[in-house]
């Protein structure tokens, strides 16, 4: 089973409480951000923190750094500052293009031969953000192999229809279904959004319900409260996992009378239904269920 | 060897941060820390360590170092040495 994406949650890099206490909330995935979440007058002081913390915090998760973008004054003191410490990803914000991936790819490799660490070993991922990056996103998803997962990034990109976001997030329907069709074509993870009331774990609850349907395999939080919640959304109900079970063992029988139908409770069983029970079940592992 | 050129600050005192603030020091008089910590007794002398050895590690010989802490950890307590130092230094 690959790595688990439930939850990626969002840290400010000038925070050393939230920085140093990052880990113990339980998220796959922590993302350190340079960017929206540290003011231009404070980029030197979060890259120091977030560097230090990184060579001396054992997380016990994987470590994503939100750089600024390329473009930005910002973004390349960013790679410079963060590369020496092996972050697991560096997140593009804003991703339009391809070519800023293989740009940021070509940087990480540098640095990897030059403090020796495994060439391919810090991943890549890009967050789209505009309409721009929409329709580029699955060349960017499949821009290098140092690529992850694809994110979106709701609130700019609902600035960027020049809509706002509601609560059933019908703006964000096709953005997001496109956003996942771009990772499964480049066989990568898709990350949905974050949800920014965090009083609201009703709403929060349905939309995490609702991109999880659509494919994605987590989402970015703003909060360790949405932790919890996003991986009971993910995980496997105890009926799934039975009726999985009993998809495999009627699989299993059939192959072992090399009988070219299968059957299971009068419906027929084929090829996709055993590939989901299979994965049902090593998610199901993956998480700590039985 | 990095002579500062400006006094240079960073940090904040809210909890789990310190502030940092780092002012030239005239030639050979070394480092002068002045630290305010609510664990001073315990962690006085590791605070004045780390703020030495980071110090030393940016090539800083002389310096008058103001340091307010409020329970950093080790790797902040150089994070914010290291950019007071910088911004001393631009």
């Amino acid at each position: 089973m690959k790595k688990l994406r439930r939850t990626m949650m969002f840290v400010p890099g000038n925070n050393p409480g939230m920085i140093q206490n990052a880990g113990i909330y339980g998220a796959d995935a922590i993302i350190f951000c340079l960017e929206d979440a540290v003011s231009i007058t404070e980029k030197d002081a979060a890259r120091r923190l977030v560097f230090n913390a990184l060579k001396t915090v054992s997380y016990p998760c994987e470590t994503a750094v939100r750089i600024n973008h390329i473009s930005t004054p910002f973004g390349y003191d960013d790679l410079d500052a963060i590369l020496p410490a092996k972050p697991g990803i560096i997140r593009l914000p804003k991703a339009e293009t391809a070519e800023e991936m293989l740009e940021i790819a070509s940087i990480i490799e540098k640095a990897e031969i030059q403090y020796g660490f495994p060439v391919g070993s810090i991943k890549m991922m890009a967050a789209i953000e505009t309409a721009k990056g929409l329709f580029n996103a699955a060349a960017i998803a499949a821009s290098h192999p140092r690529m992850t997962a694809i994110a979106i990034g709701g609130e700019d990109f609902v600035a960027d229809l020049k809509t706002t976001r509601s609560l059933d997030g019908k703006e964000l329907f096709v953005p997001r279904s496109q956003i996942v069709l771009a990772a499964r074509a480049a066989g990568i993870d898709a990350v949905d959004s974050v949800f920014a009331d965090v009083n609201d774990d009703e709403g929060f609850m349905a939309e995490t319900t609702m991109i999880k349907q659509l494919g994605f395999d987590g989402k970015s939080v703003v909060n360790p409260r949405q932790i919890r919640m996003v991986h009971k959304i993910f995980a496997p109900t105890a009926k799934e996992v039975d009726y999985a079970k009993r998809v495999l063992a009627a699989y299993e029988e059939a192959l072992a009378r090399k009988s070219g139908v299968i059957a299971l409770n009068g419906k027929m069983i084929d090829g996709p239904i055993v590939a989901r029970a299979e994965r049902v079940l090593a998610y199901n592992a993956a998480v700590g269920g039985h | 060897m990095l002579v500062l050129k400006k006094p240079g600050q960073a940090g904040t005192v809210e909890s789990n941060d310190i502030l940092i603030a780092v002012a030239p020091g005239e030639a050979g008089t070394g480092v002068t820390i002045n630290l305010t910590s609510p664990v001073e007794k315990q962690f006085g002398a590791q605070i004045r360590t780390v703020i030495g050895e980071t110090l030393a590690a940016c090539g800083v010989a002389d310096a008058v170092v103001t340091a307010n802490d409020r329970g950093a950890l080790d790797c902040t307590v150089r994070a914010r040495v290291e950019t007071a130092v910088a911004r001393g230094a631009e």
